[in-house]
């Protein structure tokens, strides 16, 4: 027995009061949870997907040459590979990228969260780079956020939105030179910006250096989203105080179904 | 396929360093403390990983290739610049 399949054998949890999407077995839909050597976030979006949307996710490991079939794929959080070279430089060249790219390349939705987001800037799948943070530390913490608007599914459906959700980087400090920095802004690309309390992204509410406050951004299609905050540790009222992870996931699986 | 220290195998160097209008956290916090021990004379700090490529030069085009992993690989173009040199 795999480690999948035991994982899959424990017991359900109790089902949530506030989903607000479920699926059956046979309607849900297909998304496959890329998993490298240091994913470590890759459990909490089993649970919340399963918990909240009835939605049990297809683990697909790094070593894998194809794709099941899918609608979409998600990169969660961790330290693939150790972060060794660069955050996500590693992962990027894993046999199972390729795949991820042709899907990607044809379309299909894709969902980065932090060490995911890194994956995705490092496979070109986004611009950008996501560099060391200014204060040197890692930061862990809640952050407020503000939903950029635009033409991509996030901007459609989140746009002036204000969410609560946890950051936990060492490297999440986002770079684009300015013309890279411009095209995003002009083209709506900026999905979350790190927000004070006022809904100001100001320096003070910069946790780490990044330009323009970006905490995500989407590509030109809109079909791939990357951040560094975790909303798929934001989806409980118990656990951190804040369910607001569940927007953008919601938002997710909207963009393809 | 050489290996390390086979025939035919030459050693490229590849230094990869940020570019310079990246904020480099690391420099930063070393030309600070340097200031604060007294170096004061130190302008500026640049921190760069060195990478050492024992490659098949034996038709010589270990350079070119020493270039092809730098420039694809150990190196991210957003945000750094690389050097090559044959040791």
């Amino acid at each position: 027995m795999n480690f999948w399949q035991i994982r899959s054998q424990r017991p359900s949890k109790s089902e949530s009061c506030n989903a607000m999407k479920r699926f059956t077995s046979t309607g849900a839909p297909r998304i496959g949870l890329i998993d490298f050597p240091g994913s470590n976030c890759d459990r909490d979006c089993l649970d919340a997907f399963s918990r909240h949307f009835g939605i049990k996710l297809q683990a697909v490991w790094h070593s894998e040459r194809t794709l099941p079939k899918l609608d979409a794929v998600l990169l969660p959080g961790g330290f693939s590979y150790g972060d060794y070279l660069r955050s996500g430089a590693l992962a990027a060249h894993s046999p199972i990228m390729v795949a991820v790219k042709n899907f990607v390349a044809n379309g299909g939705p894709a969902l980065g969260i932090c060490n995911g987001f890194q994956i995705l800037t490092e496979s070109h799948l986004l611009p950008g780079a996501l560099l060391r943070n200014q204060s040197r530390k890692f930061i862990c913490k809640q952050v407020d956020l503000l939903a950029g608007s635009g033409g991509s599914v996030y901007g459609r459906s989140l746009a002036g939105r204000r969410l609560r959700m946890p950051i936990a980087h060492g490297e999440g400090r986002y770079f684009i030179d300015d013309d890279g920095l411009r095209r995003l802004q002009d083209h709506g690309q900026v999905a979350f910006r790190y927000v004070d309390q006022s809904g100001a992204a100001s320096a003070e509410a910069n946790p780490n250096g990044t330009r323009d406050n970006i905490a995500g951004i989407v590509s030109e299609n809109g079909r791939v989203l990357g951040l560094m905050p975790h909303p798929e540790r934001a989806t409980d009222l118990l656990v951190g105080g804040s369910a607001d992870g569940l927007a953008i996931l919601e938002s997710f699986l909207s963009s393809f179904m | 396929m050489a290996s390390v220290g086979s025939p035919g195998g030459s050693e490229f160097e590849v230094v990869v360093r940020l570019k310079p209008e990246v904020l480099d956290p690391e420099a930063r916090a070393i030309q600070e403390t340097l200031t604060r021990i007294g170096y004061e004379g130190v302008k500026a700090v640049q921190v760069s990983k060195r990478y050492i490529l024992t490659v098949d030069d034996q038709s010589g085009q270990g350079a070119s290739l020493a270039e092809a992993v730098a420039r694809e690989f150990l190196a991210n173009p957003v945000s750094e610049t690389f050097q090559v040199r044959k040791l």
